[in-house]
């Protein structure tokens, strides 16, 4: 028998003991470890997204220190990877992808989308960024400098987006709301609110 | 001694994939091109010792910044910026 044989659950209970007993990691911190991977969502990057740009100083935290911030707001980073923030303005754009492999900041955005982890997406994103943005509908005005960042290494990168106008007075909930996915990938820009007459 | 942002760099035209396993995390289209410091990101383990148990002594990270049309002559985009560890760069080259 070979390991592709083995019952997966009794190899996961053998090596889970094995773990233990060194002292390298117990069951209690795996187990902890699954909630926090299974619990992330794009829904807590929303929300520092929205607090961002409702409090100057918390969006000056993130930008320094994306680790800290989303500690600040209650999400466990210790020992995860540092998490960098990119910082969208009007006229620069910022978009994230990984060509090795699909490094991507689960802890505040959960587990990444399929497509991320395309070959087409990573090797297209580095060479036409504009031309990936157009096909996701991201129409950027031609003199906005788009900043195509390839996750390497240590870092796990989210885009701060820009808020939509007509969004002065809202509360930070409906602001998270606002926010997806994408535009914490960079391949989408958060819509304001639709005009209605 | 962190090499400063605005150093220009060169990164190796080396292929460590021909001479046995590796895991390495610089990207073959940066190999041999030229790009720029645009900062310090920290000290990390080195990961191409990390991924075979290897004592993996700390290095320093860099994000570099590349001219897309330097990689790519049809490249879209104005910017890139990549994670290179500092074993990997030439200064000034």
């Amino acid at each position: 028998m070979n390991l592709v044989q083995v019952d997966s659950a009794r190899l996961l209970a053998i090596v889970t003991d094995m773990l233990a007993e060194q002292g390298i990691v117990s069951r209690a911190e795996i187990a902890e470890r699954m909630e926090i991977t299974d619990r992330a969502s794009p829904e807590l990057g929303a929300r520092m997204v929205a607090k961002a740009w409702r409090e100057p100083e918390f969006r000056a935290l993130m930008v320094a220190d994306g680790s800290a911030a989303a500690e600040s707001v209650g999400i466990r980073m210790r020992g995860l990877p540092p998490l960098g923030v990119l910082e969208n303005r009007p006229g620069h754009h910022h978009v994230v992808v990984c060509t090795l492999c699909s490094c991507y900041p689960r802890a505040v955005l959960g587990y990444p989308p399929f497509w991320f982890k395309s070959t087409a997406y990573r090797a297209r994103t580095v060479r036409d960024p504009r031309g990936v943005l157009a096909e996701w509908g991201t129409a950027l005005p031609a003199d906005t400098k788009v900043t195509v960042v390839d996750s390497t290494a240590d870092y796990r990168w989210m885009v701060l987006p820009t808020r939509p106008e007509g969004t002065q007075d809202w509360s930070e909930e409906d602001l998270a709301a606002l926010v997806r996915e994408g535009d914490m990938i960079g391949v989408t820009v958060p819509r304001g609110p639709a005009i209605s007459c | 001694m962190s090499l400063p942002p605005g150093t220009p760099v060169r990164v190796k035209d080396d292929w460590p994939e021909a001479r046995g396993p590796v895991h390495i995390r610089t990207p073959h289209y940066v190999r041999g091109r030229r790009g720029e410091v645009v900062r310090h990101l920290g000290d990390f383990p080195n990961p191409e010792d990390l991924a075979f148990a290897r004592p993996a002594p700390e290095r320093a990270l860099y994000h570099v910044a590349f001219r897309p049309t330097d990689l790519f002559p049809d490249a879209t985009g104005d910017d890139l910026v990549i994670e290179i560890f500092e074993h990997w760069l030439e200064v000034g080259a």
